[in-house]
């Protein structure tokens, strides 16, 4: 068995090198390369030396591999695939030479270019803000070999072929792979960006393909996820927190846990006690023996009840005002038929497999970070701050993450600044902090608990002419980064996401917001104010649909007259669907269409009824138009998977608090859509040239909508909090 | 008295309490990191492998139940039936996020050793101890018929 060794400062070929021996040893057969999203690209440079490297994305090396950098995270959602499709597509690559390779943390070259100066992966943005820059990136590198060839061979360059990783020039006979040319091709002067012709869509071969995916050793246990990095010398790290928010330690005995066998330190940290072994188990046994006496004078004992209560009360005061159409006050009273509802809807874990971990070495040059690094400019800026050093003192390496849903991005640095704290405590030994389903369940970070009160009316003709929504629950923007961005006037954008962008040709149309302050964490959850505005919005329009005794999908269609892209996918799903065709008895039909993050979504579920109450949701057709497919094969996949993850919270998740306490722990009491949930899904991709925009995250607002919609078709029962349940 | 066990055809003496999960002493005595932990309680199946060819999780077999058993981790799975639902999975790109998956493997292979023609209630039966948050499970149950009619 051999180990990892730390990398040194500046000298990251030896990590690189011990990393793939580490994993030749333990894993059979896989194609290492591809298995490995984490080496820095200083490492790689240094490695190879003649390597043609024209930009910060793109690297072909004299084997004619071509690497591209990834500044994406990919925790499942296939960006890596993406990405190096954009590239492959513009250098007319040969896609079996593809590589993909975790970038470094440096935003001076790395930034989404929607955060302005942020490294990070969020909001459904990986392809909508590399689209262009990673074409230019790989225009620029094919221009460069052209360049090199047209030199080499002394012809012009407008002569020469590319295709498949294959330069040519058939007056003369010559060819020559990116490989051979690589070393001539870094000499040619970099082209200037506005000189590069990018292809024109009708001559793209591999985008719009479902070209195979980059992030490999999936199937063979030999893809690297954090939980999986082993260092010379490691220590695992498993942290006893309060039991409470706000709670801390005031004061501890270690003695029995530092008898334990394989337990090496106990330490103290601002969120809880350490307790470091030389494996899991030992620091798990270590970490039970722990007698810890907790200050609770400050911690938060609320019970989700009372809060609802709260929240309630809320719901019937004026808020925030995120959007004012015409005077829906006024409307209401004026209008035939009223529909309202009080919505709830519970706080949500994001629970993604691979709990929260992070290795941590600090030693006298910086700190090293091995993660499935999702914010790195957040992470890098917080550990610094933490330990004193530097940013760029900061190396992260980027792995595989185990999904994440949006934890992985915590805008608290959460994880990640306990691994390193604890590892500054040990400094010299790398650390892994282990969490384990209990801790991650328990830790916060939740999506926001919330209440939403909705009045709506129809006029005599049965036209909606007034609503009135008003939004109640924590903001996930304040005291962030990111709060000057996104709150504005009292209102974060995204608490009302979704309802304050209401397609609807409603002329009278207020939302409200009440921000609540409680010391409960939260945080962004898979399609973050869409995953609870796309539920109440959506079983509103449908109950007016119904009190004007019209079809859910015409009534929908005649007020999406002035949202092209709504009305197309909602018409597409319920083609699709067969809308309005018989169903078997017990089985009812439903509809939600929903935008996010500029992708529209529109699906049709099916359930069916069974006598003893109990329901299934047998089948669900969807409808997405996130312009330019790139992939069409992954942009399924993360439709099936959104729609899945939607699943989850509306029929099975929830995060109670009782006196302040998390109530669940792990997956037996919050639970998750298994194999036998799952309904049978079709996605269609709406034909596009629009600019490509996001999948990650669509696919999950519209079903719990749909679902509840298809619940009230089959029972005539009324929707009004998540998880979903029938009345007996 | 180091405890023994038996991992994909070699022997590792431990040095391990007897309570010590399966689970850790392959990943952190072993040093095998394709069997993974998801919760610690058997409720996700992450942590699925092979006990005398029975898919057990590992996260709660305590390692003084296995000795002198025949353990098998998805980095030794060889079998045709293996070989078919590793190339199914890969042909169908079943794997998002992929920590789920070598236990998904892992038990879907000892379903299809057993039954090679398995129903939609069977596959239910055999699949639902292994959850997979980014929900994958359409495509987990088309790979597994996929690799059944393979091998008719």
């Amino acid at each position: 068995m051999r180990r990892i060794t730390p990398s040194q400062p500046r000298s990251h070929s030896t990590s690189r090198r011990d990393f793939l021996k580490l994993i030749t040893t333990a894993g059979a057969g896989l194609t290492l390369a591809m298995n490995l999203p984490l080496a820095l690209a200083a490492e790689s440079t240094a490695a190879a030396g003649v390597d043609f490297e024209p930009n910060a994305f793109v690297r072909i090396g004299t084997d004619g591999r071509v690497t591209v950098l990834m500044k994406h995270l990919e925790m499942g959602q296939g960006t890596f695939t993406g990405l190096a499709t954009l590239v492959a597509e513009e250098l007319d690559a040969d896609w079996s030479a593809l590589v993909a390779e975790g970038a470094p943390a440096d935003a001076s070259r790395y930034n989404n270019l929607l955060f302005g100066t942020v490294q990070g992966t969020g909001g459904s943005t990986a392809m909508a803000n590399s689209f262009m820059q990673m074409r230019t990136a790989g225009a620029t590198a094919r221009a460069m070999l052209v360049a090199a060839a047209a030199k080499l061979w002394k012809v012009p360059a407008a002569e020469i072929q590319v295709s498949q990783g294959i330069l040519s020039h058939s007056a003369s006979g010559k060819s020559a792979g990116f490989g051979e040319l690589a070393e001539l091709a870094a000499q040619q002067p970099i082209p200037d960006a506005k000189s590069l012709r990018l292809k024109d869509p009708a001559d793209f071969a591999y985008i719009g393909q479902s070209l195979p995916r980059l992030d490999r050793g999936k199937t063979d246990g030999g893809a690297l996820f954090t939980q999986d990095v082993q260092l010379e010398g490691m220590l695992t790290a498993l942290v006893a927190h309060p039991p409470r928010f706000g709670a801390s330690v005031q004061h501890y005995d270690a003695t029995k846990a530092l008898a334990s066998p394989g337990v090496v330190d106990v330490v103290q940290i601002p969120s809880g006690i350490a307790v470091l072994a030389k494996d899991f188990w030992s620091a798990k046994k270590g970490r039970d023996l722990l007698d810890i006496k907790w200050d609770q004078s400050h911690a938060f004992m609320a019970s989700s009840d009372e809060m609802l209560r709260e929240y309630r009360a809320l719901a019937d005061q004026p808020g925030a005002v995120a959007r004012a159409d015409g005077d829906a006050v006024s409307a209401l009273a004026s209008a035939t038929t009223v529909v309202e509802a009080v919505f709830e809807m519970p706080y949500l874990a994001h629970a993604p497999m691979e709990p929260m971990n992070a290795v941590v070495l600090v030693n006298d040059t910086g700190c090293e970070i091995w993660n499935g690094e999702q914010f790195q400019s957040i992470d890098q800026n917080a550990v610094a701050s933490a330990l004193d050093l530097k940013p760029e003192q900061v190396r992260i390496n980027m792995l595989f993450a185990g999904g994440s849903f949006g934890r992985r991005a915590n805008p608290q640095a959460d994880y990640v600044l306990e691994a390193a704290l604890i590892a500054n405590a040990k400094r010299g030994t790398p650390v892994k902090l282990v969490w384990t389903r209990e801790d991650d369940t328990r830790a916060g970070h939740y999506r926001p608990m919330y209440v939403h009160k909705v009045r709506a009316g129809l006029d005599a003709s049965g036209k909606p002419i007034a609503w009135e929504q008003r939004i109640v629950g924590q903001s996930i923007m304040k005291g962030t980064a990111f709060e000057s961005y996104s709150i504005k006037d009292g209102v974060d954008s995204t608490s009302v996401e979704g309802a304050s962008t209401l397609p609807y040709q409603i002329p009278n149309l207020q939302v409200e917001l009440h921000s609540v302050d409680h010391p409960v964490p939260v945080q962004w959850w898979r399609s973050v104010g869409h995953s609870h505005t796309a539920f109440s919005t959506e079983v509103i329009v449908d109950e007016l649909a119904r009190a004007a005794k019209q079809d859910p999908v015409d009534f929908r269609l005649q007020l999406l007259s002035q949202h092209p892209r709504h009305h197309a996918v909602l018409k597409m799903a319920a083609e699709k669907a067969d809308w309005g065709t018989k169903l078997p008895e017990g089985w009812g039909r439903g509809v939600a269409v929903h935008e996010s993050f500029n992708s529209f979504v529109a699906q049709v579920a099916e359930v069916s009824v069974q006598e003893n109450g109990s329901f299934k949701v047998e089948r669900v057709v969807c409808a997405v138009d996130c312009g330019l497919a790139i992939n069409p094969d992954i942009i399924r996949a993360q439709i099936e998977g959104g729609i899945g993850f939607g699943l989850s919270a509306a029929l099975l998740s929830e995060i109670t608090l009782n006196e302040g306490q998390v109530v669940q722990s792990n997956f037996h009491d919050f639970q998750v859509l298994r194999i036998n949930q799952m309904p049978a899904i079709e996605v269609h991709i709406m034909p596009s040239a629009e600019a490509p925009t996001g999948v990650g995250e669509p696919g999950t607002p519209p079903i719990a909508p749909a679902v509840a919609n298809a619940l009230s078709a089959a029972t005539g029962q009324r929707f009004q909090r998540l998880p979903l349940k029938l009345s007996s | 008295m180091p405890i023994t066990i038996q991992v994909n055809g070699a022997s590792h003496a431990l040095d391990a309490t007897p309570d010590t999960p399966l689970l850790w002493a392959i990943r952190d005595h072993v040093h095998l990191t394709g069997t993974k932990f998801g919760c610690g309680m058997a409720m996700c199946g992450a942590c699925t492998v092979h006990v005398d060819g029975q898919p057990t999780r590992s996260c709660v077999t305590p390692i003084s139940a296995v000795q002198g058993k025949a353990i098998t981790t998805i980095e030794g799975i060889e079998s045709v039936v293996a070989q078919a639902i590793q190339q199914a999975w890969i042909e169908l790109e079943v794997p998002q996020c992929g920590y789920c998956q070598s236990g998904q493997i892992m038990s879907a292979t000892a379903l299809l050793e057993k039954n090679r023609q398995p129903s939609d209630a069977d596959i239910d039966a055999a699949m639902a101890g292994n959850i997979c948050r980014c929900a994958t499970y359409v495509r987990i149950r088309s790979a597994i018929k996929q690799a059944a009619a393979q091998l008719a």
